[in-house]
């Protein structure tokens, strides 16, 4: 008796739980779909473009055909042509964002374990700093530090144009809060009671902070290292400031000053292949870390 | 009355106040921090504080560029000019022809810089916001749009200006899905429409990253309790997502609008340099720091700083954007709202907190 009546209600709970297929449930489920179509189409088509483009033959730069007829890769080869010097370009952005990559990591681990588990005080004024300083024009900064590196003060006689060292020092003002901050959302995010468990069993802060938070920080530290190298990378108003000899373009430099090895007609084919090449590394490292990345972005802004 | 509390309690365990016991866990945290700081902060100074400095007192000074009675020469150096690079948009304008008619150089790219925030960021918002709402409520394909929506914020500024000037290009695919021979690349109101849809392509789906992580932190018993009462969709988007979403999305707004404001990027190498419909006051700083003319450019470049200070601190004011996002330093202003509050009540001086009672030192 009592069973059955338990099997009626079980069987009716079912029915209830069952989500509702009508009309509505459809529209929803294909409005869905076409915004995510949408945002898809938004996202990629343009980079579409850019494949399709490089992938035409060079005479053919401003074709419009949707599909590259045919498809030819004679413009990657004349990507490295030696009138653009875009080899040489790429050493030079990996040099320049691998070393502030790991320098602005050096100093952001130490400072953003302060920042988000010791109580000082000022640490809001120093909070505000930094973030201030992600927010101030560059160009404010650039201008002084041209003059500077120009050996025009003469309290500092130095030429420092075309250097690696133009180029990394200036990279840290932005990439050192940017490094910081992200550290600082990930070390919160961390339980404080680790360091707690690790200090009552006889860690001192310093071990605590060693043993048991870098280890445990050490995706959070990886992520923030790619936002930052990425964030140099694309850094063009400082690579084109400090590096005005071919030799010492960074890639995007050298991108917005291609020439090109075909005639005197704007190589896009060229241009666009270059453009492949500097971004392809860039996507394929995103998708494979884009779990950590989206809550790298994220961690900053959302609590 | 809290004063009261205190010394009773001070009163009835007197160790704690005569002679504190070492505290492992907050004791020392000062100099700690201090030592952890000083590199990151030494390096801010030098790269940050010691430029801005050395900005403000560029602009105040300019190249000679008369030359000297006596000798007929143009001397080396340059002369203190006191606040001259700046009022020399108004004394002697240097007049260009842009989308704001024949007026100062600075002030059109002043406008140009203006008008581009407010419209880019708009666009960016709203469709930022709507591509959240799409994702959020995805079931399958979730990974695939998070890996599409990366793409355009990975792809470097100056790749996508180039991509975006072949689209633009007069032959280009643009003019031919419209159907159109629009010039977009000249100096004219299209190459700023075309410089605005290339950043909110590049930036739209950043806002929609952030936003999202917004939205998942909602629980969804809210909404269950809202359709429970009769709450339509509308309602339950303007009542309940919106304010909920608030604190992500003003940062997240904040953050781009600040980053509009400086672009230098997208117009410089889609458009080019002395387009004077797209030339931002970065840009022109920029030429005239080509040009030698540290003055002018650093008083352009502080021109822009200034206006920038003026929208985080409108932002930050008004909007309330929680930029820094440290609990116990928000405790802590909360903790100093209150007292103040309680001392005007009583109509009393007091000494505002440094820190809260959660830090660890004992309150007198």
């Amino acid at each position: 008796m009592t069973a059955a009546t338990s099997h009626v209600a079980a069987a009716e709970l079912a029915a209830l739980n069952k989500p509702r297929r009508d009309w509505r449930f459809w529209l929803g489920k294909t409005g869905i779909f076409l915004g995510m179509t949408f945002i898809i189409l938004y996202c990629i088509a343009p980079f579409y473009w850019m494949v399709v483009s490089s992938l035409r033959l060079p005479t053919m730069g401003r074709d419009t055909s949707f599909w590259p007829n045919p498809v030819s890769f004679e413009n990657y080869p004349a990507v490295f042509d030696p009138i653009n010097g875009f080899g040489r370009a790429l050493v030079n952005s990996v040099i320049v964002s691998l070393s502030t990559t790991l320098v602005t990591l050096l100093f952001g681990i130490l400072a953003a374990y302060a920042l988000a588990r010791l109580r000082f005080r000022f640490k809001g004024i120093v909070l505000a700093i930094i973030i201030g300083c992600s927010m101030f024009p560059g160009i404010t900064l650039l201008i002084p530090l041209f003059k500077m590196f120009t050996g025009a003060y003469p309290w500092m006689p130095i030429n420092w144009m075309n250097t690696y060292q133009a180029l990394i020092i200036p990279s840290l003002s932005f990439g050192l809060p940017l490094c910081v901050w992200n550290l600082t959302a990930f070390f919160r995010q961390l339980p404080v009671e680790l360091e707690q468990a690790a200090m009552v069993d006889g860690c001192t802060p310093g071990q605590a902070f060693r043993k048991v938070i870098l280890p445990l920080a050490a995706p959070g530290v990886f992520t923030t290292a790619i936002i930052t190298f990425i964030a140099v990378w694309n850094e063009f108003m400082i690579a084109l400031t400090f590096g005005t000899q071919q030799n010492m373009y960074t890639a995007v430099v050298a991108i917005s000053k291609f020439t090109g090895a075909y005639g005197f007609d704007t190589p896009w084919g060229t241009i666009m292949a270059a453009g492949v090449l500097v971004t392809v590394p860039l996507i394929i490292g995103v998708l494979i870390f884009q779990r950590r990345i989206v809550a790298g972005l994220t961690a900053g802004g959302v609590k | 009355m809290s004063q009261g509390a205190a010394t009773t309690i001070a009163g009835n365990t007197p160790p704690f106040t005569e002679k504190r016991k070492k505290n492992l866990l907050s004791d020392g945290q000062g100099t700690l921090a201090g030592f952890l700081i000083s590199p990151t902060m030494l390096v801010i100074l030098f790269v940050v504080g010691i430029p801005i400095l050395l900005s403000l007192r560029e602009s105040v000074f300019r190249k000679f560029t008369t030359p000297d009675p006596t000798t007929g020469m143009i001397p080396e150096g340059e002369s203190f000019v006191g606040l001259q690079n700046f009022t020399d948009i108004f004394a002697h304008p240097q007049a260009v022809d842009g989308a704001w008619g024949n007026i100062d150089r600075l002030i059109n790219s002043f406008l140009n810089v203006t008008f581009f925030t407010i419209i880019c960021v708009a666009i960016e918002t709203v469709i930022g916001v709507a591509m959240a709402l799409i994702m959020a409520r995805a079931f399958r394909g979730k990974g695939f749009v998070r890996a599409a929506i990366l793409v355009p914020w990975a792809i470097p500024t100056i790749v996508s200006a180039r991509m975006w000037g072949l689209i633009f290009d007069a032959d280009g695919v643009m003019n031919k899905i419209l159907g159109q021979q629009i010039l977009w690349l000249a100096d004219n109101s299209y190459s700023q429409w075309a410089v605005i849809i290339a950043d909110t392509w590049k930036t739209a789906p950043f806002i929609g990253l952030l936003t999202l992580a917004g939205l998942q932190t909602i629980p969804s018993d809210v909404y269950e309790a809202a359709r429970v009462d009769g709450a339509n969709a509308w309602q339950q988007f303007v009542r309940i997502t919106l304010p909920m979403v608030k604190p992500a999305l003003v940062v997240a707004v904040l953050f781009r609008t600040l980053d509009t404001m400086r672009m230098f990027d997208l117009p410089w190498g889609m458009i080019g340099q002395g387009k004077y419909y797209v030339e931002t006051i970065s840009m022109f700083a920029y030429i005239e720091n080509n040009q030698l003319r540290y003055g002018t450019a650093a008083a352009y470049s502080l021109v822009l700083f200034a206006y920038i200070v003026l929208v985080a601190f409108i932002f930050i004011r008004l909007l309330g954007a929680d930029v820094i996002g440290d609990e116990e330093t928000r405790a802590i202003t909360e903790q100093r709202k209150r007292q103040k509050a309680l001392a005007k009540a009583e109509n009393r001086k007091i000494k505002l907190a440094k820190t809260t009672i959660t830090s660890g030192e004992f309150q007198s």
